[in-house]
């Protein structure tokens, strides 16, 4: 019984011609179907008939059509949302230039540029806080942009100057003799302003004191004003 | 056993090199696949009865394939290309089932 098993089983394995030809003939249908298998993983159109392929073609150009109109829409949104984001850079830009100009007018920064420095030497106490306050228009008149004397104290708007025992109060804060005057603005226009017949420096020297003044490239301010907020005005409108 | 290394040698190299079908071949490569699936089951079935043949198989296989390729080919020309596989699949799942359950009730008499 096992010999037979055994003859059967030599003879079924036993590989002749048409064996192989059956072998080869099976191998080829599973190359084809896992041809097949691959192949249908992807789309393709080549089993779909005329008409099914007319219908499909009418649903592609619909949805094309449908996506040029939606493409339209978001480029439209998107010009828009550009041109409004550039619109508002301009505005930044400028808000950002009106609050330095508005920073450097309150004296809330410091401030760099050409300008003059005006020494008044008086041992003898003669020049006093209406003087300087001249001294100061006389420079605002020609020009001067930022203003601060002995490097403390910021003259802006709301700065006042007070005579004091000895020295003389701008703005809250004592400054003491010699008075620096530190003006950026035309150098050739403030010190002409300081310098004429009948000026800062003359009525300086006629009081008995010694004022000098000097050109320079380059004066940096440091001195800041104490801003605060005003507590009673309102702006109209 | 040489059948069985065959198939799985096949299915192996087609899924290791994954050929493209070549266009002029992928209306028939489906339909001879059948047709080749119907031969196949027809030779299980013939096993089973102990009447297979080599030589029948052999021929049955390849003319399957090639008749069937050829009523698609026909088909196509007369413009009733898609009826006329569907037809073709119909017939050879008609006979691959009738194989199938010939199959069936001679291992489980039922």
């Amino acid at each position: 019984m096992p010999e037979s098993y055994v003859s059967r089983f030599r003879r079924w394995s036993r590989p002749t011609g048409m064996h192989l030809l059956i072998g080869g003939l099976i191998a080829v249908l599973g190359f084809g179907m896992a041809t097949q298998f691959v192949q249908d993983e992807a789309t393709d159109y080549t089993s779909v008939r005329g008409v099914e392929l007319v219908e499909l073609l009418k649903s592609i150009d619909a949805a094309n059509e449908r996506l040029g109109t939606q493409i339209e829409d978001l480029t439209q949104t998107r010009d828009d949302l550009l041109s409004s984001s550039r619109r508002s850079e301009d505005a930044e830009e400028e808000a950002r230039q009106r609050s330095e100009q508005l920073a450097i007018l309150a004296g809330s920064v410091g401030a760099t540029g050409p300008g003059v420095v005006v020494t008044i030497d008086d041992p003898d106490e003669a020049v006093s806080a209406n003087q300087l306050l001249d001294a100061v228009q006389e420079l605002r008149d020609a020009g001067a942009e930022a203003i601060a004397i002995n490097g403390t104290a910021r003259v802006v708007a709301q700065t006042y100057f007070l005579d004091d025992e000895s020295s003389i109060v701008v703005g809250g804060r004592e400054v003491k003799r010699p008075f620096v005057v530190e003006a950026i603005g035309d150098p050739a226009t403030m010190s002409e302003a300081v310098k004429f017949r009948g000026g800062l420096i003359d009525r300086v020297s006629n009081a008995g004191g010694k004022a000098t003044v000097e050109e320079r490239d380059k004066v940096t301010i440091t001195a800041l004003a104490d801003v605060k907020g005003p507590e009673y005005a309102r702006p109209t409108s | 056993m040489i059948p069985v290394i065959g198939l799985l040698a096949g299915l192996g190299l087609g899924l290791w090199l994954q050929p493209t079908v070549p266009l002029w071949l992928q209306p028939y490569l489906p339909i001879a696949i059948v047709a080749a699936l119907d031969a196949v089951v027809g030779a299980l079935r013939a096993l089973g009865e102990k009447r297979f043949n080599d030589r029948v198989f052999v021929i049955s296989f390849i003319s399957n394939v090639i008749i069937a390729s050829a009523m698609v080919f026909v088909g196509d020309q007369l413009g009733v290309g898609s009826q006329l596989s569907t037809g073709v699949i119909v017939v050879l799942g008609i006979r691959i089932f009738a194989n199938a359950a010939a199959i069936r009730r001679r291992i489980f008499h039922a």
